[in-house]
């Protein structure tokens, strides 16, 4: 056996190192290391509840508004108030626009230069790739930024500025809509959705949201054989992308994008081809492998964030969230599985969760969404109000608030004690994906699907698409 | 032509990586075209750069031996120096403050990309555990990792572009500036910030000046009224640009109808108050105008509120505007 110690991994957000074992050429096991440690859980404790609204955006820069959202849902519990409805409208689309940007750039920026390197300078397509997907320099960087700008002036509009707003309240938000304002964003979002439909996806939106099978999507490349989306799918079939990165093919979400009439994206744990209730009581924190106080599982309400560096069994500042004792893998295509669409469950029933899949399920969420801001922008009621007034005092002790982030589920527990925080704990979409072993010896959801890679260069590019198709946010990761 | 560009290196440590994110938000031209134009050679970035691994490792290493030519090193994120570094390790064990350390010594130019890593910002609030710091500031006080000393090669101090976030237009305008060496000691204020963006205050241009002439005040965010005497909002004191500059195409704090909690500060996020209240002493917020004599703030206020019209006093408390401005009267023939 021998061992390697990978990092540092670029076009992650935030910092990432992987310990690989490996006999027979092949990788026996995987650890997966958050390296940095700040410690926002302690930096809440004390602080009046609202103020959570100010510190956890800066928790992420690229989640930012998922974190303000999971903390203004937990506050809406705390404080016994839920927005109305221009108040849930708006937090959506400032929360969708987020989540659409994490995924372009999570393509354009992370993802596909790894396939303009010279590893694959053989393949017939290498050409056209590095001339439009080389890192920082390639055809398609420069448009996908003025795209993502233009889509961006949405949170110039709605919550001041992106990253780290604080529009997002617990009875709603602090930004009311004109009916010129709704005129230009509606103007920014046809802008956004023209460049999609020409350089992403080559057909109209709904032509992808439609996209129901692997024969479709097989036709699809036929139909748009220009299109970046497309030029992946290419990729992926060279490559064989779809035998990568398998992991436990159990998948958790969270209750997304609530309107008045429900959530857009609702919460679950998809296993075995069958969708069942997300049991939060089921979700515990452990410990085991983290440089942090404590062992086994508890719930997140009685877990403290204590850091211990010079602990022996700990190899992570993450801590290994489970449900049921299980490991589990959120993100986009947890969301659409739960959301019953039929490519993905195809896609998933046949070879899992994978490189394939995961990018899959990214790409074509993008083209729901953009439909579904489109509806939301519609369906202000512009006379009425955006925000219902906080209350002086929490209504109860202790709330949850849960949501998905571009990366998957995200949940903030708090309790708070004589008007202040005494408990704050988050567990974010990454923590949950490259989680450390758990009490048990479990492997988190990386280390397992980097198990079984045949490798024998070590820096070999499939462990980077491995790693890179769960989109990581390491910064949410230990937080 | 490539010999000329400025060779930058972006290291990340403590923080959000949201400057950096603020940074893809640049607009006209986008990010990577905007840097070849002001000649700047992105060497190495975290989240774009196409070396990874060992590349990206040796590539460092290089850099830190002087084996290669380094001109500017940008940090995004404090500088993790608690429990002898162990809060930010490289896969080589090394600590992240020892390789930016060496890093800064050999680089002409040393920027800080964002309050946490100028002063070590939201990373070094509460109990700072993991000795969180600044490049050459704790807080606001000269120190921090490299010594309130500190000059680099090039003969600058650190240059703090501090926010949390920093608007693109700071970083790329102070990196121009770098690149064409047209920026000068003089050019910084007493914390090292550039004072094209520092000597102004958030209070400039905001959209709620009328509101805060007469002291027609908001008692809630998303109210129309001035958030200075009850919500928190410190933009008299900030020093920023933000309000004559748009964020994200037109945006600011304000106009996203929430208070300034003054994030180009050092000790931002410890105020040592809810964020979304003032503290008061006998009805008067504790945080004036940092030049302005509190006797005649306090007749000045006492006088504007009594002469505030019916119009600005009703739609202070209103989440949009609901008596209009009136018309000017016709002339009486």
């Amino acid at each position: 056996m021998s061992r390697r110690i990978l990092g540092p991994f670029n076009r992650v957000e935030g910092d990432l190192n992987i310990t690989l074992d490996f006999a027979d050429g092949k990788v026996s096991a995987a650890r997966v290391t958050a390296p940095l440690f700040r410690g926002f859980e302690r930096i809440l404790l004390g602080r009046e509840p609202l103020d959570a609204l100010a510190i956890v955006p800066r928790i992420c820069g690229i989640c930012s508004v998922s974190q303000s959202v999971a903390a203004a849902n937990a506050l809406s519990a705390l404080y016994g108030i839920s927005p109305p409805p221009n108040g849930l409208h708006v937090r959506n689309l400032i929360h969708a626009v987020e989540n659409v940007a994490d995924h372009l750039s999570h393509f354009y920026l992370f993802f596909m230069p790894d396939f303009a390197r010279t590893d694959y300078q053989s393949q017939p397509w290498h050409a056209e790739v590095l001339s439009r997907f080389q890192a920082q320099r390639g055809s398609a960087v420069a448009p996908m930024l003025e795209a993502r700008a233009i889509l961006m002036r949405f949170m110039g509009s709605l919550a001041g500025h992106w990253p780290h707003t604080l529009c997002l309240q617990p009875g709603g938000v602090t930004k009311v809509v004109s009916a010129a304002e709704r005129v230009r964003l509606q103007q920014w979002l046809r802008s956004f959705r023209r460049y999609l439909e020409q350089h992403t996806f080559g057909l109209p939106l709904e032509a992808i949201a439609a996209l129901d099978s692997p024969a479709a999507l097989a036709h699809y490349r036929a139909q748009a054989p220009k299109s970046d989306f497309t030029c992946f799918l290419n990729i992926a079939d060279s490559l064989q992308l779809h035998t990568l990165g398998r992991s436990y093919d159990r998948f958790i979400a969270a209750d997304a994008y609530t309107a008045p009439d429900g959530c857009w994206s609702p919460a679950g744990l998809w296993q075995d081809g069958s969708r069942q209730p997300l049991a939060l009581d089921d979700i515990s924190e452990d410990n085991h492998s983290s440089w942090l106080a404590g062992e086994g599982p508890s719930t997140p309400l009685h877990t403290d964030t204590v850091p211990l560096p010079d602990k022996a069994e700990g190899y992570s500042w993450s801590k290994a969230p489970r449900i049921a004792g299980t490991a589990a893998e959120t993100g986009a295509l947890a969301r659409g599985l739960l959301r019953g669409e039929s490519l993905l469950q195809s896609l998933v029933q046949a070879h899992g969760g994978n490189v394939l899949s995961r990018v899959v399920a990214r790409l074509t969420e993008v083209a729901r969404i953009v439909p579904q801001m489109e509806q939301g922008l519609a369906a202000l009621q512009l006379d009425d109000v955006f925000q219902l007034a906080t209350p002086t005092q929490p209504q109860h002790s202790q709330a949850i608030g849960l949501t998905e982030a571009a990366r998957g589920m995200l949940g903030h527990w708090v309790a708070v004690d004589a008007g202040r925080i005494s408990r704050y704990q988050i567990i974010a979409p990454t923590t949950w994906n490259f989680s450390p072993r758990d009490s048990q010896g479990l492997p988190g959801p990386l280390e397992k699907a980097l198990e079984g890679v045949e490798a024998s260069d070590p820096q070999a590019l499939q462990v980077q698409h491995i790693v890179r198709s769960f989109d990581p946010c390491q910064v949410c990761t230990t937080h | 032509m490539a010999s000329k560009n400025k060779r930058l290196l972006w290291l990340q440590s403590g923080g959000c990586g949201g400057c950096t994110l603020s940074l893809l938000n640049a607009e006209s031209p986008s990010l990577f075209t905007t840097l070849a134009d002001i000649g700047i050679e992105l060497i190495w970035h975290p989240s774009f750069a196409e070396q990874s691994l060992d590349e990206a490792m040796h590539l460092l290493q290089a850099l830190a031996d002087g084996r290669e030519p380094l001109d500017m090193l940008c940090l995004e994120g404090s500088v993790m120096t608690g429990a002898a570094g162990r809060f930010h390790l490289l896969p080589d064990g090394q600590s992240m403050s020892t390789l930016i350390e060496q890093l800064a010594r050999r680089a002409r130019q040393v920027i800080a990309v964002g309050t946490c890593a100028a002063y070590g910002g939201i990373s070094a609030a509460g109990d700072n555990l993991t000795g969180a710091t600044g490049l050459n500031h704790s807080g606001n006080h000269p120190g921090g990792l490299l010594g309130g000393d500190f000059h680099a090669a090039g003969g600058l101090p650190v240059v703090n572009i501090s926010g949390c976030p920093t608007h693109p237009g700071w970083v790329l305008e102070t990196l121009a500036l770098l690149a064409s060496d047209s920026l000068k000691a003089s050019d910084l204020d007493p914390l090292g910030r550039p004072r094209f963006y520092a000597d102004k205050l958030v209070h400039h241009g905001c959209d709620k000046n009328e509101f805060y002439e007469f002291k027609a005040s908001a008692t809630a965010p998303g109210q129309m009224g001035c958030l200075m005497e009850h919500v928190g909002c410190k933009g008299t004191q900030a020093h920023a640009d933000c309000n004559s500059r748009g964020w994200n195409g037109e945006g600011s704090c304000l106009t996203g109808g929430y208070p300034c909690i003054n994030c180009t500060a050092p000790d931002f996020a410890d105020p040592g108050h809810g964020f979304f209240s003032t503290p008061q002493v006998a009805g008067f917020p504790v945080g004036l105008p940092t030049d302005m004599p509190k006797a005649w703030f306090v007749a000045l206020a006492t006088l504007s509120k009594s002469a505030t019209p019916a119009r600005v006093r009703q739609n202070a408390t209103r989440d949009r505007l609901t008596v209009p401005p009136s018309l000017p009267k016709k002339n009486k023939a």
